[in-house]
């Protein structure tokens, strides 16, 4: 049984607009101890998800699923007071502004305490103990002078050190990172991506990284969902969804890479842009900047079809030849 | 056009004095110590480092925002510094700058139209129908449609509006174009065509262009040179092809390997940078680098290594030698 399985999943927001679907029937299953990368660019709706799974999406908004559950609970029928002895401890969340995120009203060591007293129900110098070693795990440089800095005392990458302490703090089953290196230099985020990667193999935790950096994604995933317009249009194990993107969508943002582009001048792009809340077209969600698009495309919206290695939302898939047709 | 240098800067510093407080003394921040480059007509320099390292501040003292504090800037061979307020205005219009936020640097309340003739209401006396047809005409040219030209900011994307910034910056024709990360707050489909854009733009207008970035595959695509900093200085300048196949620089491999990448075969051996970047407060003696420097031996703490020539171009490093290619 996966540790985290989501059937369906629809998150609605109702504007004076109209109903707007920010994710649009999506699955998706992680394994204990997987790495699960989420891609997609901005309003693809894969923040949306994760916010979604932690039970965090405000109150105009709408949750519906199939099926919802984490380690066989399911999250859809948990009271508050479940709910909130779930989150936090066995499923935690790393933001992506570590600036914002943090209270900056707060010491960094009352924050990181703050869980640890609501779920482990330390106290006292067992409590400040086990403050010191999450510091220290997360390579905080003296960390006992630490626990008393403010927020704003601390750099970003250290900041985000501190926000995934305090996620680890309760030994998590499913860590969240959301984009958590998006605002970091890069040697600080190499730093973050190998603590993550290094905790979730120490602990067996599992893992969801959400991005737009598919740089990222190869070096740390084990599997990849990628998303377009609130739908998973495709998903495989990372190195075939990197060697061969099945859905057109994947291969053009692979191809509008400057690292694919070496000794081209001109990059490849994707025409047109994602579409927003009043313009989702008829049939295919990519197909008016799709390349391969055919008449059925603009007609039918495709069903996630399984390929030998995974699934792809397409009629049409890249490497269709060597599957034979779709059926 | 050519070889033809339209900016060299020469050993240009900016020190700020920050006051920390009422009895202790002033502290001086080198944000800017040292740097030299040449920019031709046509031509990309990219100045690549992390925050902190002077790209911003070299950008403020190039688009003659601020004056640095020593050092020269000429423009076409005539120094920026010590001209008159009238000769100034003139040489501004010489270079313009593209910021990274789209959604922060165009003014909501305007529309493309008025953004787009600001540029020339400011510095020409060129009148109201005129620059209506020359806002069209730079509309047309980085791809944005006539009937957008009385739209405002928040109803384009993303990568629309850093055209309209780019259209902006290019409405007086300058030589030279100051792009502060122009692509990273945007999505990568969106990137690349703001990236072929201004290669395209490049071409047909034969401008130079100084690309700060802190992306090194963007940089390895639309760079001609580049120029990576640390605390205020260059430690490793020269031809992009020479410096990504060969960096000599220690913070210039680390930051290479610490560029994630979709094509397993490129990933560098993994060399986990150590430490944080110094505070340019209190930048460490010796080489601004060594703390953090898995090659560093003894006088790297002491002697502050000097821009020298190695292989091709310059580096500043004890070792460079050394260091295996």
């Amino acid at each position: 049984m996966p540790l985290l399985d989501i059937k369906n999943l629809s998150v609605e927001f109702t504007t004076r607009a109209g109903t707007f679907r920010a994710v649009d029937g999506i699955d998706l299953t992680v394994e204990e101890g997987e790495v699960v990368g989420i891609v997609g660019e901005s309003g693809s709706g894969k923040s949306v998800t994760s916010l979604a799974v932690m039970g965090l999406i405000p109150d105009p908004g709408r949750v519906v699923a199939d099926r919802l559950s984490f380690a066989g609970r399911d999250l859809r029928t948990l009271s508050r007071g479940q709910r909130r002895a779930l989150t936090g401890k066995d499923v935690a969340m790393v933001f992506q502004e570590p600036m914002t995120s943090l209270n900056p009203c707060f010491t960094v060591g009352f924050q990181l305490m703050e869980s640890l007293k609501a779920h482990e129900g330390l106290s006292g110098r067992a409590l400040k103990r086990r403050a010191i070693e999450l510091l220290e795990q997360v390579g905080i440089p003296a960390p006992e002078s630490r626990l008393s800095a403010f927020p704003h005392q601390l750099s970003g990458g250290m900041n985000q050190r501190v926000m995934i302490a305090i996620a680890i703090a309760c030994n998590p089953r499913l860590l969240i990172a959301d984009e958590p290196t998006t605002a970091l230099d890069v040697t600080i985020q190499k730093q973050i991506l190998d603590l993550l990667v290094q905790l979730q193999k120490e602990r067996g935790m599992a893992l969801i990284l959400i991005t737009h950096d598919m740089g990222v994604v190869a070096e740390t995933a084990h599997r990849v969902a990628v998303m377009y317009a609130g739908q998973v249009v495709e998903t495989r194990a990372a190195r075939d969804l990197f060697e061969r993107p099945q859905h057109p969508y994947t291969g053009a943002l692979l191809d509008a890479l400057p690292e694919r582009a070496l000794g081209r001048r001109r990059l490849p792009t994707i025409p047109g842009v994602v579409p927003g809340i009043a313009d989702r077209p008829e049939g295919c969600l990519f197909n008016p900047r799709c390349r391969f698009a055919q008449a059925d495309c603009r007609r039918l919206r495709p069903p996630l079809f399984p390929d030998p290695e995974g699934l792809a939302r397409c009629y049409y898939p890249l490497g269709g030849d060597m599957w034979g047709a779709p059926a | 056009m050519t070889d033809a240098v339209v900016l060299e800067a020469k050993d240009l510093r900016k020190h700020y004095a920050v006051r920390r407080g009422l009895f202790k003394p002033a502290a001086l921040v080198r944000a800017l110590d040292g740097v030299s480059f040449r920019l031709e007509a046509g031509k990309t320099l990219a100045v690549v480092g992390e925050s902190g390292c002077g790209k911003s501040t070299l950008a403020r003292a190039v688009t003659m925002i601020e004056p640095p504090t020593a050092g020269q800037l000429l423009y076409d061979g005539r120094d920026v510094v010590g001209r008159s307020a009238a000769e100034m205005r003139e040489l501004r219009r010489t270079v313009q700058m593209v910021f990274q936020n789209p959604y922060g640097s165009l003014n909501p309340r305007k529309t493309v139209g008025a953004i787009l003739a600001e540029p020339l209401v400011v510095n020409t006396k060129t009148p109201k129908a005129e620059r209506r047809e020359r806002a069209l005409a730079m509309m047309a040219r980085v791809g944005l449609r006539r009937d957008q030209i009385d739209r405002y900011p928040h109803m384009f994307s993303g990568g629309q509006r850093q055209r309209i910034a780019i259209a902006r910056a290019l409405m007086l024709n300058p030589r030279v174009v100051v792009a502060d990360e122009p692509v990273s707050a945007l999505d990568v489909s969106i990137q690349a065509q703001v990236l072929n854009l201004m290669m395209d733009l490049q071409e047909e207008l034969g401008l130079a262009y100084l690309f700060i970035s802190h992306d090194l595959s963007v940089v390895r695509h639309i760079a001609d040179a580049v120029m990576v900093m640390y605390l205020g200085r260059p430690v490793e300048h020269g031809p992009k092809d020479v410096v990504f196949a060969r960096p000599r620089h220690p913070y210039t491999r680390i930051l290479l390997a610490a560029t994630p990448r979709v094509n397993p075969e490129l990933r560098a051996e993994r060399v986990v940078p150590k430490g944080e970047l110094p505070s340019p407060l209190n930048p460490p003696p010796g080489c601004p680098f060594h703390r953090r420097c898995p090659h560093a031996r003894e006088n790297c703490a002491v002697d502050v290594p000097a821009l020298r020539d190695v292989d091709g171009r310059l580096v500043a490093c004890h070792y460079a030698e050394e260091m295996a290619v």
